[in-house]
């Protein structure tokens, strides 16, 4: 039998996370699971060992705060024993309104969607360099495609990211060194709580996990998920600024 | 805790549909923030799974619910010893993904896999094989519930054991569970051992349900059309798992029903045409091997079919007799509704076991079983179901709640002498339309 792939998760108890995990504990895998509530963290451990995961480690971390991340981060792959493949999913929306409001709630999401998520995904990066292969696959968001006024702050979040990743995936290009960017459209979980649901656009976790976890088989360095958003924000990012401006999106 | 209304949800059957204050918590510890949000505006909530009761028990019009489909999580699987304990809103599609390929299978099923193990519990369901494993409230070790006067209350058949029995088919309204413990069914494999036989009449569905006290899963469908006769022809069905065969769990997919059908699709000529071709078909003498996913869930291969009724919906109506009258009761309501002239398009024929049920108010007993659907045609069909019900009452017999939509206040208290126990255990916080309906309204069938 093949060794277990040893995974690590930064934001295991994202619904997202936790469904892609899921797949990978019927495969028999390792996993090592950081989040920040230690009793959100016990469940869903509990969960991927009933369904087959050869061993699951957990650790409470707050990820959005980086501070001494590049020991938190050899702590983690040395309990592993080395990293095959890294998630990172944690993430804040925000509520533009108020952070246009109030800049300290503006920085506190600049700093745990963008500045913690790319110094951790430097780290990993490190680490898979180091190995010599294993895959670093991030959650950013169709939203960094396009400034809108009713999510600007948080898009641009996730654009930063995006274009990190892109040039990560560009110095890893033509290694065993993947680096995946994966960008959501709308989906169910608790992120989206207070939106009303239902029509075409909506996918659920476990569809978008599916997609993450062919996408990571595969190696490729962006997907869309679902596919269609890949559409809709190449009609979006093209549409004229004037008929831009006018809808309410 | 998030809230917010929503418009959408409606009954399986799709007569019925309502405002709720909603909320959809991803953790156990987060369901009583969630039960008191939601019945902050109105004073009540309630549980809702993934909705598949036809009727309207897992309903609270203009209240409050709280779906518990993020509650989907494993909480441990014994494999060796075929023990799950699972938060409630694992559904049974999941839950097989996960067991057959360990070899355990769900220890009873309704006749689709869609539905989460909360309602299950709450409707105490019955499968194919009630006559050899009872209702599924018997495989219930133990479970968790919040209670909004105590909290977090668990309980098995010793502790706590009111409140255990009240639970299971206790239509939600005891606390929300929030985990179970259910004892699973060692398989061998995935496969079935099916044999299907068309039978002429009632007195050959009596013979061959007698004949297959051996056979583990029997159920039958009957042709609701012809009178005369062919009253009461149809097809039996029985199975049992097969011995070899692999243990491979079904696959996820199929077509949606997009859209509502034209209202008039299903009507008495097409039923008539269904029928028999269904009757005629080589699959009704079928002898072989399937897959558990075509033998228990047909009608999973076609996702929301419940629109090919049309707008207006349908009814879906069951009922038990006692075997004393089972006979005769059974041919009496064959009778009603092949001279009413409503066509059903699915009549499902089973007899019951004696395997009593620890659960209160549990539908199955002894006896024989008949589950119908009829297209909503507004006042016609309600005639049609009230004698349908006369003769169900008369027989000593009762209905089903998560088929109904509708069943009075009357017949309803006269099945279930012991409802005044589930309302005297109630969580005062939870309600839903139909205890509204057949219990707190004046009682007196209005
Ligand atoms: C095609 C089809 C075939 C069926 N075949 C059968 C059959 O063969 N046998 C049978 O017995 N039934 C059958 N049913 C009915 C179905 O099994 C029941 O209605 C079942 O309860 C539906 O489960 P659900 O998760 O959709 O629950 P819902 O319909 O959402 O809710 C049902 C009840 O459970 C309560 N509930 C849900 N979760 C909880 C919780 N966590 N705590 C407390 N209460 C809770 C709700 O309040 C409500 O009263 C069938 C239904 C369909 C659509
Ligand atoms: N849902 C969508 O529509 C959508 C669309 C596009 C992109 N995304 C992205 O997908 C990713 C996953 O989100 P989701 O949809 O799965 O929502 P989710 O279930 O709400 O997950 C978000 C997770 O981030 C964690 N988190 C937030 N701040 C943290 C911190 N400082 N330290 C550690 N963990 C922290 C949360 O932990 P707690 O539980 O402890 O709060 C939570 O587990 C996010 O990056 C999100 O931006 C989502």
């Amino acid at each position: 039998m093949a060794e277990a792939t040893r995974i690590l998760i930064l934001g295991a108890t994202s619904a997202i996370a936790e469904r892609w995990a899921r797949l990978r504990a019927a495969r028999g895998d390792r996993l090592l699971l950081a989040a920040r509530d230690p009793a959100k963290l016990a469940i869903v451990a509990d969960d991927l060992r009933a369904r087959g995961a050869s061993e699951v480690l957990t650790a409470e971390s707050d990820l959005g705060d980086a501070d001494g991340a590049a020991e938190r981060f050899s702590a983690f792959a040395d309990r592993l024993g080395g990293v095959d493949i890294v998630l990172l999913a944690y993430g804040v929306l925000g509520d533009q309104a108020d952070m246009q409001a109030n800049t300290d709630h503006l920085r506190a999401m600049l700093d745990t969607n963008f500045t913690s998520a790319v110094i951790w995904s430097e780290l990993a990066a490190g680490h898979l360099e180091q190995a010599g292969s294993g895959t670093l696959a991030v959650i950013a968001s169709v939203a960094g495609d396009r400034g809108r006024r009713t999510n600007y702050a948080y898009g641009a979040t996730k654009a930063g990211l995006s274009v990190y990743l892109e040039g990560l995936a560009h110095r890893f290009a033509g290694t065993p060194v993947s680096v995946l960017c994966v960008k959501p459209g709308f989906v169910d979980t608790p992120m989206t709580a207070h939106v009303a649901k239902g029509g075409p656009l909506w996918a659920t976790p476990d569809m978008v996990a599916a997609d993450i976890d062919r996408a990571i088989a595969r190696r490729r360095t962006v997907i869309y998920t679902p596919w269609f958003w890949r559409l809709i924000m190449l009609i979006i990012r093209h549409l004229p600024r004037p008929i831009f401006n006018r809808l309410n999106i | 805790m998030t809230t917010r209304l929503d418009t959408s949800i409606e009954t399986w059957g799709r007569v019925h549909r309502g405002a709720h204050q909603l909320a959809e918590p991803a953790w156990r510890d987060a369901v009583a923030e969630a039960a008191r949000a939601t019945a902050a505006a109105a004073g009540t909530t309630l549980a809702h799974g993934l909705g598949r009761s036809y009727g309207d028990s897992a309903l609270n019009r203009d209240g409050g619910l709280v779906r518990t489909t993020g509650l989907d999580r494993l909480i441990a699987f014994d494999r060796e010893g075929g023990i799950l304990r699972a938060e409630v809103g694992l559904s049974i599609d999941a839950l097989l993904r996960v067991t057959v390929p360990a070899g355990w299978f769900v220890p009873v099923t309704p006749g689709t896999k869609f539905v989460t193990l909360g309602g299950a519990v709450a409707n105490d369901v019955h499968g194919k094989n009630h006559h050899v494993a009872g209702s599924v409230g018997r495989h219930v070790r133990r479970l968790a519930l919040w209670r909004s006067d105590r909290g977090v209350v668990e309980c098995d058949p010793e502790v706590e054991s009111d409140l255990f029995s009240a639970t299971i088919g206790g239509l939600g309204l005891t606390g929300i569970m929030l985990w179970v413990e259910i004892a699973l069914h060692p398989i061998r494999s995935a496969m079935m051992q099916v044999e299907n036989r068309r039978f002429a009449d009632l007195d050959e569905f009596f013979a061959l349900s007698e004949d297959s006290a051996d056979w583990p899963y029997t159920v039958a469908w009957v042709d609701t059309i012809q009178g005369g006769e062919a009253l009461g022809r149809g097809v039996f069905s029985r199975g049992r798992h097969a011995e070899t065969g692999g243990l491979e769990p079904h696959r996820s997919g199929g077509p949606t029903m997009p859209i509502n059908a034209p209202s008039l699709l299903l009507n008495r000529v097409t039923v008539g045409a269904f029928n028999r071709l269904y009757h005629a078909n080589p699959g009704s003498a079928f002898r072989g091997r399937r897959h558990y996913d075509g033998f228990f869930y047909p009608l999973d291969r076609l996702r929301r079919w419940n629109r090919l009724y049309g707008a207006r919906g349908f009814y879906q109506w069951q009922g038990v007799v006692p075997p004393a009258d089972a006979r005769t009761a059974t041919r009496t309501l064959l009778d009603v509704i092949t001279r009413s002239g409503e066509a059903s398009f699915l009549a499902v024929l089973k007899n019951f076991g004696d395997r009593p049920s620890p659960g209160l108010l549990s539908f199955p007993m002894a006896g024989t079983t008949l589950a119908l659907d009829f297209p909503n045609r507004g006042e016609r069909t309600l005639a049609l179901m009230a004698e349908l019900d006369r003769v169900v009452s008369q027989a000593g017999g009762r209905l089903y709640p998560a088929k109904d939509g509708r069943i009075p206040a009357a017949a309803f208290q006269l099945g279930y002498p012991s409802w005044r126990e589930l309302e005297r255990l109630r969580d005062p916080l939870l309600m839903s339309d139909f205890w509204r309906r057949v219990a707190i309204s004046d009682g007196n069938g209005g």
